[in-house]
Formats: C-alpha cells, structure tokens, sequence
C-alpha cells in the first residue's frame, strides 16, 4: 500500500475533489450578491417600416441604449452577455422575443455603458401584424461565471409603439 | 531485462480466484459509473447531460474544452438562454443562443432562432435545407452551469484515439500486474 503508483492515486483524488469544492463554493458565493441594475431604452427614429415581398413586416430602428451593470459583477464573473429584445403579441403568437441588439461586456468598468445604434439583428414579423403595434422592449442579462451556475434576468420596458402605417 | 522477468513471473502464478475477484471489480466499477451516468441524464431530463463545447462559436463566453451543464424542463424556451440542440441530419450537437422566439398562442408549438455568440450571422445557414426555425423537439436541453478545461480529456481521446487505446492499454496492464 505505500508504491508510489498508490500514493500517486490517493493524491490525485484528493486534489480533483479538492478542486471540485473550490468550484462549487466559488458559485455559491455568487448567491450573496445582490444586483441592482438599471437601464434605459429610447426609440430614436423609425429609420423604415415596410412590408417585405414574402408577407412579413419588417421595421428598422434606432436606438438610444444606457444602463449601469456594474452591481452584477462579482470575482467569479467572466463576462455579461447583455441583449435587447422587442417582446410583443399577435393574434397567431402568445409571445414574440426578437432580438435587436446584443453586446458582451468583459469587465466590471465596461459595464456602465451608452450606445446609439441601429438594431443590430432585422426586427421580423411572422406574418403583418406591426402596424400600430404596442411593444415592449426588455433588456435581459446573463452573467456567465469563471466556474459554475450561470444566472440571468431582465427589465422590461414598456410603453413603445410602431406606427400605424408604414413608411 | 529483471523487471520484464518478474512481471512475466507475477503474470503466470495468479491464481484463478485472484484473477476473478478483480475482474469483479472492474466490473463494478465500470458498472457504478453507467448508473451514476444514467442517474444523472433522469435528473436533468436531457438525454446528454453534460457536453463538451467543441467549437470557438461562443467565445469568449465558452471556449473549446469547456464543459456544460445541461437540464431541459417543461419550461417554455426564451431567448436569451443557451440551449443544445440536434439537427436532424447531424450527430453532433450544437451549442448556442436563442435569439427570436415566436410561440404559439394555444399550443405549445413554438419557433425559434439560434446564433452562436462569436458568429457574425445566425444559424441559419447550419439548419437544413429550407429550413428556416428550430422547434422544440431539436432541444436537448439548456445550459445551467459550466467548468472550464475539463472537456479537453475528451477532445483529445476523440481526435486522436490511439491515446484512448494507450490509457485502456495501460489501466488493463495495470489491472492484472497488482496484486492487491
């Protein structure tokens, strides 16, 4: 029991449950952090909004992005992934996310950001249903961690609407 | 020349027994590790539990030799999260974000547009010919958590299998040389 293939197995099973541990409490401590984002999102200009050949309505945006993340980093954060969705209703769909612009932010300084921006991905209808439509645009966060769980959330902002014709 | 002498001498006075009782215990330990396996793919209700990131698409988020967590509840999918899904033509499963959802009103159909993060396009042009939306029956689940680098271990038994045929060489040497 004492060759020096048993005392090499008997430490590196040690070591591996030893950095197992590590990993696990690393992500429990993440728990401990309470986040208070904020964010806010202006329509600038409907750059167009027409509809395309195949019968879906298409709209092109600018945007006005601000938000302060910084209160989501921790030790164990290796990045935020943060995107904006335009989240809506039609008679076919109960739910609609599209996703118009998304960015990653490495560091807790890049976190306190401002961008004006065209949206990033086309915004798309499945079928005609945009004209005059209320939506609601929902910035979402997902903090990816060095080790572990990963969490997300978001915050919804309301009270946007298409107009009424397109243009 | 005296080490090959004694091992060639260990090898031809094991006794029948000896030789059993550790085929046994290779046995169960091979067999624990399929329950433990098995275990895990109830609990989280997804037919591969865990997965290795093979490509650079999610960076730098994940990168190649990560491994994932996966669960898949009856929770519906939104975007933002990160799902593994399957292709119907394809064996490999990928690994990427939902970025459009477009869901039903009364069923729970839903469509649905994925991207890898470090793409410049979406997925798209990975889907089959024509078409245009995952549904859910191509999840396989979504990614709960992660650890870096240990999935290098299978990245390298898969792309160079003669390291794999080495270690299971080696651990059976092994297996039959010690005595205790």
């Amino acid at each position: 029991m004492h060759s020096f293939v048993y005392r090499a197995n008997a430490l590196l099973t040690f070591a591996v449950t030893i950095l197992a541990l590590m990993c696990a409490m690393a992500s429990l401590s993440d728990n401990f952090n309470s986040p208070s984002p904020t964010a806010e999102v202006q329509v600038l200009n409907i750059n167009w909004f027409q509809k395309k050949p195949d019968g879906d309505d298409e709209v092109s945006l600018t945007l006005n992005i601000s938000a302060n993340l910084q209160t989501l980093f921790t030790w164990n954060t290796k990045q935020v992934f943060v995107f904006l969705a335009a989240e809506y209703e039609t008679p076919k769909n109960a739910l609609n996310q599209v996703s118009l612009w998304d960015g990653i932010i490495p560091t807790k300084e890049h976190a306190q950001f401002w961008i004006h921006t065209t949206n990033k991905y086309r915004f798309i209808d499945q079928g005609s249903n945009l004209r005059g439509k209320g939506f609601n645009l929902t910035l979402h966060w997902h903090v990816m961690p060095k080790t572990g769980k990963m969490f997300a959330d978001k915050l919804a902002m309301t009270g946007f609407r298409l107009p009424e014709t397109y243009r | 020349m005296g080490w090959i002498g004694e091992q060639i001498d260990s090898i031809k006075s094991l006794q029948f027994r000896q030789v059993l009782t550790q085929a046994i215990s290779l046995g169960m330990i091979v067999t624990s590790a399929l329950i433990i396996w098995k275990g895990l793919m109830c609990v989280t209700g997804s037919e591969s539990p865990v997965v290795v990131v093979l490509s650079g698409s999610m960076e730098p988020g994940f990168k190649r030799g990560d491994i994932l967590f996966l669960h898949m509840s009856k929770d519906p999918i939104r975007a933002g999260e990160i799902v593994v899904f399957n292709l119907d033509e394809r064996e490999i499963p990928i690994v990427h974000r939902v970025i459009k959802v477009h869901e039903r009103q009364d069923t729970e159909e839903v469509d649905i547009l994925t991207k890898g993060d470090n793409n410049l396009g979406d997925d798209r042009l990975l889907y089959a010919q024509g078409q245009l939306w995952l549904q859910r029956r191509h999840i396989m689940g979504r990614a709960v958590g992660f650890l870096p680098y240990v999935g290098w271990v299978t990245i390298i038994m898969t792309e160079k299998p003669i390291i794999k045929y080495i270690l299971i060489g080696a651990l059976g040497l092994l297996v039959i040389t010690s005595k205790e």
